[in-house]
């Protein structure tokens, strides 16, 4: 429950429009109370004494007392009614932001259904806490509080009849949040579990179809969806205790009170007044405490969803710039320089070997370089680096110079285009995800277009300006991997990153874009994964990466004459095969 | 994204049109729903726990009865049993402190039971629910998939399921609750005194048509916010799974902006959802208050005139009380209600769609594969392929692969060698024509025999959660550890996977579980290679793989697949030197057809890319 404070940095900016909320609440509830007063008021005045002006006069009391009643209750949702909405928003968009910024070490980790599921419905749950149980705790206490003086005052002996339930109440409800704590967060791991069963199910839908395997997705959909079932129920078992218990002692009280109140009424020792007031006033407090388990039940729900939101929260971001003190020796070479650059990722096992083991690079200004390695080297891990999107263990990346650390992620990442492997279009024009990489106008469009050889853009049903990505046209994957690669050139950046850019292309295709990247990589450092014959031969010279490290820098032809390695992941056989077919 | 605003307003009924002011349903979050769907949905859910529903009901009858005699022993306190104990008679408050026990007990016994066996009628309604999405989903064809957004069909089996949840654990048990106390407190208030029932029961008109006007107010409010919801999913969704790029391109203030434009939009609709519920709130609480002001003036009147006993005006003033508590609450059920309703609808629609790519009425049986010949014949029976939305790919052709041949198929983007492929693995039916396995119609095959059959490896190679053994049991569920292992070995992935922390139990989502493209591809392969298929599709297959890698597949080709029937589709020219047979296409049609030797040798398009791929290996 502590939890929840920590939701207030969210609140405070609405905390004057809460703050009267409450007070509204409890005003209105007040007046609730005041009620069964006017009620013996009337019951022992104007009604014992026959004055149909004085029950004139009480029932309009009534009317003006209900209609207080019911525009406070209204006032009081008016009030909180856009500014808890914009809670949630600014808790979303709150979350959204971080995420956007963790590092995508976290994002590796983390099931995106999990993720989701905490900016959907853990966020839902805080706002409806914000609506309900945070104020009404906080009001039906207060209510119950002035409803028990005012019954004391009435009759104090009835009164402490009434009070004798408390502690019992009190108990179960302690032990109650305990174990309601528990089972609510269970339920909801397993909604995101769930959630990630049925965003797998979607994305590998063509995997699923393929092998024909909906029937064990099911299997394993229904298991999960059982499990959330019994915690549910077990959820629901818990709160029919608290419930029955809530609900029976009190009103077995109330009916030690009646009988008691009764015979004190047939001694004439208390007006029958004072009985209808006491009991009105009793019967008025039954919703404050019925309601404490539910309310109780959800101030818990919404711990736990408070907790799971800052779980993600409290993960560090990206580091802005650190700075490489001390470390400015070395070279003032221009290029993209690695210097005994070591990495292994941030959750990989105790003693685990790196992925890159003191790797040593130089890429001269204007150079471009081809990186070629067996399947799974790290040449991925190894281009990630570049933009920082892992940072390094141990040594340092330079660019002409300077550390990579010593620029903000914003500055380098404007200097380094990368195109990924996997080329990943984004909900907006054809125009709008080229442009993203930079550059500006139809000038610059047309350009990378041209390089990439995405001229089938023009032919879209909307150009350049046709929806493609999520919820646009599906491109194939050569379409995709040309507008990634136009993405990529497109800002004339200094340094690029291009992770196998071609593997998707036809022969021709391919040829022609070589042939214009030839024009770009002119003037560019670049650096180059590849895994073709073809896409070597666009860099100058070329670097094998093998066990993590740099085993050996040439031009292609070097290489395949003298290094085997190289040779058989560029021909496949050993190297005097590609000999013999010359 | 203008659909949430633009889209038409409804009334509560569900005669809507088909077609709304034309365009794609797809491009805004409304799927046709037939007319009556959704209360045909609903009723379908319940319909098997009649049963229960009914025990339900009665537990509440029986609670509710408990609950409502209270302030009837209050009326008979003051009236009978206070002049009863004045003559010395204490039987009657005797009785009163009896039945007070009683129903007291009574009441907490019954809330118990009837909290546990609703929870379990809409735990299993859900159940229920969440399965048939998920099921429906996964029935639904691939075409499907490419134009609803995996987003939407997220939010369908979680928020939408959820608000469902709402409805069912807190709202409907309210409203039952609300009905049967206003049914009960009516009955009661009536028969202790006619005139003050009548009252109250007249109360009931203005409250009903509160009811009304607020329910139709916030239906058009909620579709509203169900639609915002949506979007602001699809956009979350869509950044975490391109982090990458996200990153690299620094988007993050430009998806910060785009964001918040998103979530503004369902925070205003939310608010205004919030707000409508503040106005009901007010009416009806005035309404109740001033007829208790009303009932209180005419009695307190009956009362002073002696017409009307004190403990009958006492019982009616703690009867009122609790007759219009709820309406707050009814309030909130409504209010689950409403995003229910349109949750429900949305998850009718997608309920509604039929799969493009039928299962057979009335399946045929595949003869059985020839002995030393596991491969079958496939054969393009004037086939013809277009969209639906028009737009020719492949004009109509006949092709036929014999059994065991494989068969490379080459061409530019755009060719229509996917589609081909597609239309293979039965992803989509031909528009006119049919595609045969042995002479059996794709379409008249079980979904079970067409997948043990034909498998289709793909580009996108797509890694579940779980360990790497896993994902290639994928294949085939029964395999044994050997077999796995075996596939895996066969492909060449064997060395890496052995290299992982835990080697095949390695969980691709855990830590050191990280995969390169080249290494899922290879995953993808073993995954086929298990499935033990008679016609293999690759599309694009080993496009991530380095030379080695795409040597071993197709070595493993080679030899476990020989016999087999396999169609490559490839850029790579490397892949044709093991195939039988090279088809050339170019806009939907085939334009070359022969062996490679022959196509190499001749002067056609196939003996152009041919020496353009030589010389890109240098």
């Amino acid at each position: 429950m502590r939890t929840l404070l920590r939701l207030w940095p969210y609140v405070r900016p609405v905390r004057a429009r809460l703050f009267t909320a409450a007070f509204v609440a409890v005003l209105a509830s007040c007046i609730g109370l005041v009620i069964p007063l006017v009620l013996k008021w009337m019951v022992d005045g104007p009604i014992a004494d026959r004055d149909p002006a004085g029950v004139w006069l009480g029932a309009l009391y009534l009317l003006l007392l209900g209609l207080a009643e019911a525009l406070l209750f209204g006032f009081r949702r008016w009030l909180v009614a856009r500014p808890l909405s914009h809670v949630e928003a600014e808790m979303r968009a709150g979350l959204y932001r971080h995420l956007q910024r963790l590092p995508i070490a976290f994002h590796d980790r983390w099931a995106s259904g999990q993720l989701l599921s905490r900016a959907t419905t853990d966020l839902m749950l805080l706002r409806m806490f914000l609506a309900f149980p945070l104020t009404f705790l906080l009001v039906n206490g207060v209510t119950i509080l002035v409803g028990v003086i005012i019954m004391l005052v009435q009759d104090w002996t009835l009164g402490l009849v009434i009070l004798v339930p408390a502690v019992p109440v009190l108990i179960t409800c302690v032990v109650f949040e305990k174990q309601y704590s528990r089972a609510a967060r269970q339920a909801q791991d397993q909604v995101g579990d769930l959630t990630t069963v049925v965003e797998e199910s979607v994305l590998g839908i063509r995997i699923i179809k393929g092998f024909g395997r909906h029937r064990s997705q099911a299997r394993a959909f229904r298991e999960l969806s059982g499990k959330l079932r019994g915690t549910e129920l077990h959820k629901a078992r818990l709160l029919a205790t608290i419930l029955g218990i809530i609900v029976t002692l009190p009103e077995l009280a109330i009916g030690a009170a009646l009988v008691l109140g009764a015979v004190q009424v047939a001694d004439g020792e208390l007006s029958a007044g004072t009985l209808v007031a006491f009991l009105s006033t009793a019967l008025a407090l039954r919703w404050p405490v019925d309601s404490i388990g539910f309310l109780l039940a959800m101030s818990q729900e919404a711990a736990t969803a408070t907790e799971r939101y800052f779980e993600v929260m409290d993960a560090e971001p990206e580091s802005g710039t650190t700075p490489s003190a001390g470390k400015q020796g070395g070279s003032r070479e221009g290029g993209l320089r690695f210097e005994n650059v070591t990495f292994r990722y941030p959750d990989a096992p105790e003693g685990s070997p790196p992925v890159l083991d003191r790797v040593d690079l130089h890429i001269r200004p204007g150079e471009s370089l081809a990186l070629v390695g067996a399947t799974g080297s790290g040449k991925t891990t190894l281009t990630a680096l570049v933009p920082r999107l892992h940072e390094v263990t141990e040594g340092r990346i330079t660019l002409d110079g300077r550390d990579i650390r010593d620029m903000s992620r914003e500055e380098l990442r404007s200097r380094v285009a990368v195109a990924f492997e996997e080329p990943t279009l984004f909900s907006a024009t054809v125009g709008e995800n080229v442009l993203m990489g930079g550059g500006s106008g139809a000038e610059d469009l047309e350009r990378a277009l041209a390089v990439a050889q995405a001229d089938f853009a023009h032919a879209l049903p909307q150009g350049t300006a046709t929806q493609v990505g999520e919820q646009g046209l599906s491109l194939s994957g050569g379409q995709r991997q040309r507008l990634a690669l136009a993405r990529a050139v497109v800002g004339r950046p200094d340094f690029l990153v291009l992770d196998d850019p071609l593997s998707a292309l036809d022969v021709h295709t391919e040829a022609a874009v070589e042939a214009a990247l030839r024009r770009v990589l002119a003037d560019t450092t670049a650096l180059i994964v590849a895994h073709r014959p073809s896409t070597v031969l666009l860099a100058d010279r070329v670097a094998l990466l093998s066990g993590g490290r740099i085993t050996a820098v040439g031009t292609h032809h070097e290489l395949l004459r003298g290094n085997a390695e190289y040779a058989h992941l560029m021909s496949g056989g050993p190297a005097e095969e590609l000999e013999e077919q010359r | 994204m203008t659909a949430a605003t633009t889209a038409p307003v409804r009334d509560e009924d569900d005669d809507r049109s088909p077609e709304q002011g034309g365009g794609d349903p797809f491009d805004r979050d409304v799927l046709p729903t037939p007319p009556g769907a959704t209360g045909a949905l609903l009723r379908s859910l319940l319909a098997p726990m009649r049963g229960r529903v009914a025990l339900t009901a009665l537990l509440l009858l029986l609670q509710q009865a408990a609950v409502q005699a209270g302030p009837l022993l209050v009326a008979y306190a003051i009236d009978r049993a206070v002049p009863a104990f004045r003559v010395s008679d204490h039987g009657p408050l005797i009785a009163v402190a009896v039945g007070y026990l009683l129903c007291a007990s009574a009441a907490g016994a019954l809330q118990y039971a009837f909290i546990t066996a609703s929870a379990r009628v809409s735990q299993d309604v859900l159940l229920d629910l969440r399965g048939r999405i998920f099921r429906h989903a996964q029935a639904l064809s691939v075409d499907f998939h490419e134009r609803y957004t995996s987003g939407r069909l997220i939010s369908r089996s979680t928020t939408d399921v959820e608000s469902l949840r709402e409805l069912l654990e807190e709202g409907l048990q309210e409203l039952v609750m609300t009905i049967l106390s206003a049914v009960y407190i009516s009955v009661l208030l009536l028969w202790l005194d006619l005139g003050l029932g009548a009252v109250a029961v007249a109360s009931f008109v203005p409250l009903y048509l509160l009811v009304r006007s607020y329910q139709r107010r916030a239906q058009r409010v909620y579709r509203k916010r169900s639609t915002a919801i949506a979007a602001v999913i699809v956009k979350f969704v869509e950044t975490m799974n391109g982090i990458r790029p996200v990153r690299a391109f620094r988007r993050e203030r430009a998806n910060d902006a785009d964001f918040a434009v998103l979530n503004r939009r369902h925070e205003r609709t939310n608010g205004d959802a919030l707000l409508e519920m503040a106005r009901y709130v007010v009416g009806s609480r005035v309404t109740a208050n001033t007829t208790v002001a009303l009932i209180v003036l005419w009695g307190a009147y009956r009362v002073a005139g002696q017409t009307l006993a004190l403990g009958v005006l006492a019982a009616a003033v703690l009867y009122l009380r609790r007759l219009y508590d709820p309406i707050d609450r009814l309030g909130m059920f409504l209010n689950s209600y409403q995003s229910a309703a349109a949750s429900l609808e949305k998850i009718a629609g997608l309920l509604a769609q039929t799969p493009s790519v039928p299962e057979p009425a009335a399946p045929r049986e595949l003869p059985g594969r020839r002995p030393g010949l596991p491969g079958r014949e496939v054969v393009f029976d004037d086939v013809r392929f277009a969209y639906r939305t028009g737009g020719e790919v492949l004009p109509r052709f006949r092709l036929t692969l014999p059994a065991g041949q494989t068969v490379a198929v080459v061409g530019s983007t755009g060719a229509g060698k996917s589609t081909l492929a597609k239309l293979l693995a039965r992803f989509y039916d031909p528009s006119d024509g049919r595609v045969l396995l042995d002479g059996v119609d794709l379409r008249d095959l079980t979904g079970r025999d067409l997948r043990r059959e034909v498998v289709m490896v793909t580009q996108e190679a797509f890694l579940f959660s779980g360990t790497v053994a896993e994902n290639i049991a994928i294949g085939r569920p029964e395999a044994t550890r050997e077999e796995i292992e075996q596939a895996a070995k066969e492909i060449g992935a064997h060395d890496f996977i052995a290299a992982l922390p835990d080697g095949y139990d390695t969980d691709v989502r855990k830590r050191g579980g990280r995969i390169s493209a080249g290494q899922r591809q290879l995953v993808a392969f073993a995954r086929a290679l298990l499935a033990d298929p008679a016609v293999l599709i690759l599309d694009e297959a080993t496009s991530s793989l380095d030379i080695p890698g795409e040597r071993a597949v197709q070595r493993a080709m080679a030899t476990v697949l020989k016999g087999r029937t396999a169609v490559v589709i490839a850029h790579r020219l490397s892949t044709v030197e093991i195939a039988d047979r090279v088809l050339v296409m170019e806009h939907g049609r085939i334009v070359e057809d022969g062996s490679p030797d022959e196509l190499i040798g001749g002067t056609g398009r196939f003996a152009d890319l041919h020496r353009a791929w030589r010389d890109s290996l240098a």
